[in-house]
């Protein structure tokens, strides 16, 4: 069989491999080369060596964005992940209406993040402007704001994944742990908990990459105001390919540190997830 | 019993109250677009009454003046375009490299996955370099973009389902004179349809929501998207019409919540199905 494919190749895969060498390949390897060339076209790139790179941990801008996107991270990990998981088990009970309640908390995801970045802008600054001030005057306004808004988005998502995980428990171990006396409790924190572990690595991680990728929602939520103090990873590189001519280079080199960051987080969580399969 | 009953009631009724919380925001919108601009940002949370209403006025404008049917028209073309493209192709491509095993395939494998990996900033300048260069600008070129950048994801999820699909099946095709191509399309593709959806979903959902790689990749003098022109209309105009953003908001969303009520069902499993694996 292999052999008769074989004749067939072009046909099969150069479409996609040719849109691949273009739209990715290309660009890859052109990006990491100039990660340690200076320029502002391609064609007038001079190799200067790793000066790139100690330019961009030496921006105190940059290393704010660092700090404040990964606190970014952890903290919408632990608000997403708490409710949505509340709302997948409260979800999961006999109540009527559960599936519309499911359709609803679901929908804000389908919505694009610079839609949303102004649809909550006009809420928030609605709020604030009681309190005469506004989104963009205080660098903690809009981290709140982004908390707020990415919930909005991802809670649904997450709830999904977590009712899939919470009906795969088969029926009997609940049951098995109830005649054994189980408490409300005890059956949450030893038997649903522990068998939602493969669910529970998944969100975790999709919302941890999820808040370092974070582009379009603080992009139209607060742009970076106050002069740049909630600007995060993304829209910091962004900021500096585009904003600062000249600065391409280190945009580039601050853009291969973002992939690193990205990459080793997906590492890790290569690893939790295999482990968590072995012990199962 | 009759405590449960009642449990349940109260439990339907808290999270009544809470989904109508959670569906506000849109609301909110909906209710400014009819209002008059000046009177937005002002009181955001009042119903439009006779003094702040503005009919459709917000939707002419928008519709008018910043030429937005054009961009829901240019949006839809390319996911549209796009998410076919990306089915046919990266399927094709992912039966083969499963069913051949080269040194090749194996290579390109690897590198799909990789791919899925890597942030948009990494490939960002570089990409717009190479889609000016190539002429790849415009609402077409930006297909084979999608097509390059998404394949990973895709190829990935065909090549999941196409290892469960029995080798069988296809040997017996090719015995009965199939070449590759019928059986791709004859055999193998009618069973891949649940791949298909959710795969279609997936990239339907991101390139209709995608702002960043259309706005460095299009030839933004002639061609906008949606979230591009409203980006725009709040961004480099000097004065900000509020009421414009507000219509144009709703327009952005209608499609999509339309979208989301006629295939609930499979854009949920799908979702599901891409998480697991991704």
């Amino acid at each position: 069989m292999e052999k008769a494919m074989r004749k067939y190749m072009p046909f099969f895969v150069l479409p996609t491999f040719c849109a691949f060498i273009i739209g990715f390949i290309v660009p890859f390897i052109m990006g990491v080369g100039l990660s340690f060339c200076e320029f502002t076209t391609v064609t007038d790139a001079k190799f200067v060596g790793l000066s790139n790179y100690v330019e961009a941990f030496k921006d105190t801008v940059f290393r704010h964005s660092f700090w404040y996107t990964a606190l970014f991270a952890v903290v919408s990990l632990v608000v997403i992940n708490v409710l949505a998981f509340a709302l997948a088990l409260a979800l999961t009970q006999k109540m009527r209406g559960t599936n519309i309640f499911r359709t609803i908390f679901f929908m804000p995801n389908l919505i694009g993040g610079i839609v949303l970045g102004y649809i909550w802008q006009l809420i928030f600054n609605g709020i604030l402007s009681h309190f005469n001030t506004a989104l963009g005057l205080n660098e903690w306004y809009g981290f709140w704001g982004l908390i707020i808004l990415v919930s909005w988005q991802q809670i649904g998502y997450m709830m999904i994944i977590y009712i899939a995980g919470l009906q795969s428990i088969p029926g009997d171990m609940m049951e098995a742990a109830q005649i054994d006396g189980a408490s409300g409790f005890q059956r949450l924190f030893r038997v649903t908990i522990p068998m939602m572990m493969p669910s529970i690595t998944i969100c975790m991680f999709l919302s941890i990459t999820n808040g370092f990728k974070l582009f379009d929602q603080n992009l139209s939520l607060t742009a970076g105001e106050p002069s740049k103090m909630s600007e995060m990873l993304a829209l910091n590189i962004f900021n500096t390919f585009y904003g600062r001519t000249g600065w391409e280079g280190v945009g580039q080199a601050k853009a291969v540190i973002f992939f690193i960051i990205v990459v080793g987080i997906g590492l890790i969580q290569l690893r939790a997830t295999r482990s968590k399969e072995v012990q199962q | 019993m009759k405590k449960k009953r009642w449990l349940s009631m109260v439990g339907t009724g808290v999270f009544t109250i809470l989904g109508l919380i959670y569906i506000a925001p849109i609301l909110i919108v909906l209710m400014n677009s009819f209002k008059k601009k000046v009177y937005i940002n002002k009181e955001p949370f009042t119903l439009p009454t006779e003094k702040t209403w503005n009919g459709l006025e917000n939707y002419i404008t928008a519709i008018e003046k910043y030429d937005l049917l054009s961009s829901v028209g240019w949006t839809i073309f390319i996911t549209v375009g796009s998410v076919l493209v990306i089915l046919i192709c990266t399927s094709m491509c992912a039966w083969y490299i499963t069913r051949v095993k080269t040194r090749f395939t194996k290579a390109l494998y690897l590198l799909c996955v990789f791919s899925m990996v890597v942030p948009f900033q990494m490939v960002m300048f570089t990409l717009s370099l190479v889609a000016d260069r190539t002429r790849l600008n415009t609402p077409w070129g930006i297909i084979i973009i999608y097509l390059g950048f998404g394949a990973g994801l895709a190829v990935f999820m065909f090549c999941g389902f196409v290892k469960s699909i029995p080798l069988e099946i296809e040997e017996a095709a090719l015995i009965d004179g199939c070449n590759p191509l019928r059986t791709f399309f004859s055999v193998v593709l009618p069973i891949m349809k649940p791949t298909y959806i959710s795969v279609g979903i997936l990239e339907t959902m991101w390139i209709w929501n995608d702002f960043l790689l259309p706005y460095l990749v299009l030839n933004l003098n002639k061609f906008k998207t949606l979230s591009i022109a409203i980006q725009y209309m709040k961004g480099s105009y000097g004065r900000v019409d509020m009421g414009a953003i507000m219509a144009a908001l709703i327009l952005a969303v209608i499609p999509v919540i339309i979208f989301y009520l006629a295939c609930q069902k499979h854009i949920i499993k799908g979702v599901a199905a891409g998480a697991v694996k991704g």
